[in-house]
């Protein structure tokens, strides 16, 4: 996947590994290894979303429904049946995958964007499923008493355990698409985002790439909604409905679409903003959010990825063609 | 570089009773033609006469109404595309069609995808032979690159190249699927003189790898320069077929069409 992707998932992991022994010894941020799990989990999600968005040019207004299955797969397994969390974690990974299939297959073998409407309604569906079956997701006020997770035998309480566990699958998921977005289907992917006729031409079956991708993205959600669910312990409707959707949109656009880096970026930068240093806009924040994604799209269409030019420095690199184009 | 050749004695591509109706509109209105291996086979006729139609139908782009189009003795009407391009049919397109963000290297290295394997889990998991056969793809793609003296620009995004470089670029990137049967919609629209003898230079290349070329073309001096064969559309029917001598005294043809072209 080339040595400049290397050096900067080196870097990520460095400043990853550091974080927490750096903001512990500061009291007024300590609670910041907390707001990184946080941020790591949904990191996970954001890193489907922009193989979706970014590279297959779909967009998904189901994300948090995937999220919202995978947590209480997990949460009602362990809680009702007595399942271990990481067997629980798997089936939810296959529902969502299943589920995604379903719903991928008509709606992209349409061209256009009724992936957003399926999901959409998928979306809204999901959420009140959850607020309605009170026998199985105790409805409206939602579940509690979801165990921790266990790992031989010791219980992963402390936020900074959380956050290694929660940053080390972060890694390992995102290692895992950098290797698909530079192999010959992540070629293909690219390829039918900037011209479809011609990837078909080429031999690329383009509906079923774009709904492996939709299935990828849920598969994730669904891992991201199984930790959040042992990590908060309790869960309710609220963090798995349309706005969480949006919000997650958000993020990968706020980091840049271009990029699995962005979505690492941004989502951990907008659940700062969200989670921290927001929160006395309490019911205003959504016109901050609004506002932030008009400014993005305004004057930073590439996210905040494209501050870093790391697309200025490989052009330079390049043999520009119009400069050889007389050879 | 070697190709598959084709695997029969039998014309490559048989076209029979071929319709395409858009709405009330008949694009082709029964056609039947035959196109045997290894030649450079021209379509031409005025605008609107059926010519990309039939391209679009051969490559699976539009679905015909009725009719047959066989490759190499297997039926391929109103297949998907990308089923098509793996039986060994490949194209370019009238307005170029690269991955503008890709780079010359990596437009290529797609056209290798029909004829390697490895998916998602594959990819995402590097599983053994992954490696290899992206250094396969990456040292076929640059042979195709090399045979259409492109290799200088492979580093490129494709989308920076002139449109003369763009045009051979699709030929290449076409080609490394390693087609049968080549479909060519206009290469030389928008190309100097010098640049269009290039690329007859290079078709007449590309028919000595035994693959068939499929020509659209309104460029007629290139036309009779390189075909071996000219079939002749007009309304959607065909009009006249035949060796590049015969189809210049053909009357029909002279009067529907070439002559007010060779004017010009």
């Amino acid at each position: 996947m080339g040595k400049k992707n290397w050096l900067i998932l080196l870097g990520t992991a460095l400043f990853i590994c550091l974080f927490p022994v750096l903001v512990t010894r500061i009291k007024a941020v300590s609670n910041y290894v907390d707001v990184m799990v946080f941020a790591g989990i949904f990191t996970l999600v954001c890193i489907g979303l922009s193989l979706l968005m970014g590279y297959a040019g779909q967009i998904s207004l189901a994300q948090a429904a995937f999220f919202g299955i995978g947590a209480y797969t997990s949460g009602i397994l362990t809680t009702k049946f007595g399942l271990n969390p990481w067997l629980a974690m798997p089936v939810g990974m296959i529902l969502c995958g299943l589920v995604a299939w379903i719903i991928g297959v008509p709606a992209l073998r349409l061209r256009g964007h009724y992936l957003a409407m399926a999901t959409l309604g998928f979306g809204v569906i999901v959420n009140i499923v959850l607020a309605e079956e009170v026998n199985w997701t105790g409805g409206p006020s939602g579940m509690t008493d979801i165990p921790t997770l266990r790992i031989a035998g010791y219980k992963i309480t402390s936020d900074v355990a959380w956050y290694y566990l929660v940053w080390g699958i972060v890694f390992c998921a995102l290692i895992f698409c950098l290797h698909i977005i530079h192999s010959r289907v992540g070629r293909a992917i690219r390829a039918i985002h900037e011209e479809e006729k011609a990837a078909e031409c080429m031999g690329v079956p383009t509906a079923r790439y774009k709904v492996r991708v939709f299935i990828l993205g849920a598969v994730l959600a669904a891992i991201a909604g199984s930790l959040y669910a042992h990590y908060v312990t309790c869960i309710n409707p609220g963090s798995f409905n349309l706005m969480w959707s949006i919000r997650f949109m958000l993020m990968v656009m706020v980091g840049g679409m271009q990029s699995l880096w962005g979505a690492l970026v941004g989502t951990v930068l907008m659940t700062f903003i969200g989670n921290e240093w927001l929160r006395m806009f309490a019911e205003f924040e959504i016109l901050v959010y609004g506002s932030i994604l008009l400014a993005v799209a305004l004057f930073l269409p590439g996210g905040m990825v494209s501050l870093a030019s790391f697309s200025a420095l490989r052009r330079r690199k390049k043999p520009s063609a119009l400069e050889d184009a007389g050879s | 570089m070697t190709m598959a050749v084709s695997q029969s004695d039998g014309p490559i591509l048989r076209i029979e009773g071929l319709q395409m109706r858009f709405g009330g509109v008949a694009a082709l209105q029964g056609v039947d033609y035959e196109v045997p291996a290894g030649i450079i086979q021209a379509v031409i006729g005025p605008n609107g006469a059926g010519k990309t139609t039939l391209f679009n139908c051969i490559s699976g782009m539009v679905k015909p109404s009725t009719g047959a189009i066989s490759l190499d003795g297997r039926r391929i009407e109103g297949l998907a595309p990308h089923r098509i391009a793996g039986f060994g049919v490949s194209r370019t397109f009238q307005h170029v069609a690269l991955f503008e963000k890709m780079t010359v290297l990596e437009n290529v290295m797609l056209g290798r995808h029909p004829r390697t394997r490895r998916g998602f889990l594959a990819a995402g998991f590097r599983l053994p032979g992954m490696r290899s056969e992206e250094k396969r793809i990456r040292q076929k793609a640059l042979e195709f690159l090399d045979f259409v003296s492109l290799a200088a620009l492979a580093e490129a995004d494709a989308g920076t190249l002139p449109l003369g470089k763009q045009k051979i670029l699709e030929i290449a990137r076409a080609l490394a699927t390693e087609p049968r049967l080549i479909l060519l919609d206009e290469p030389a629209g928008g190309l100097n003189m010098r640049e269009t003898e290039e690329l007859g230079d290079l078709i007449q290349e590309i028919k000595k790898l035994g693959v068939t070329v499929l020509l659209v073309e309104h460029d007629m001096n290139l036309i009779m320069d390189i075909s071996d064969r000219i079939l002749v559309l007009d309304f959607g029917k065909v009009l006249a077929s035949g060796t590049p001598a015969r189809i210049k005294e053909n009357r029909a043809v002279i009067e529907a069409y070439l002559g007010v072209e060779i004017q010009c």
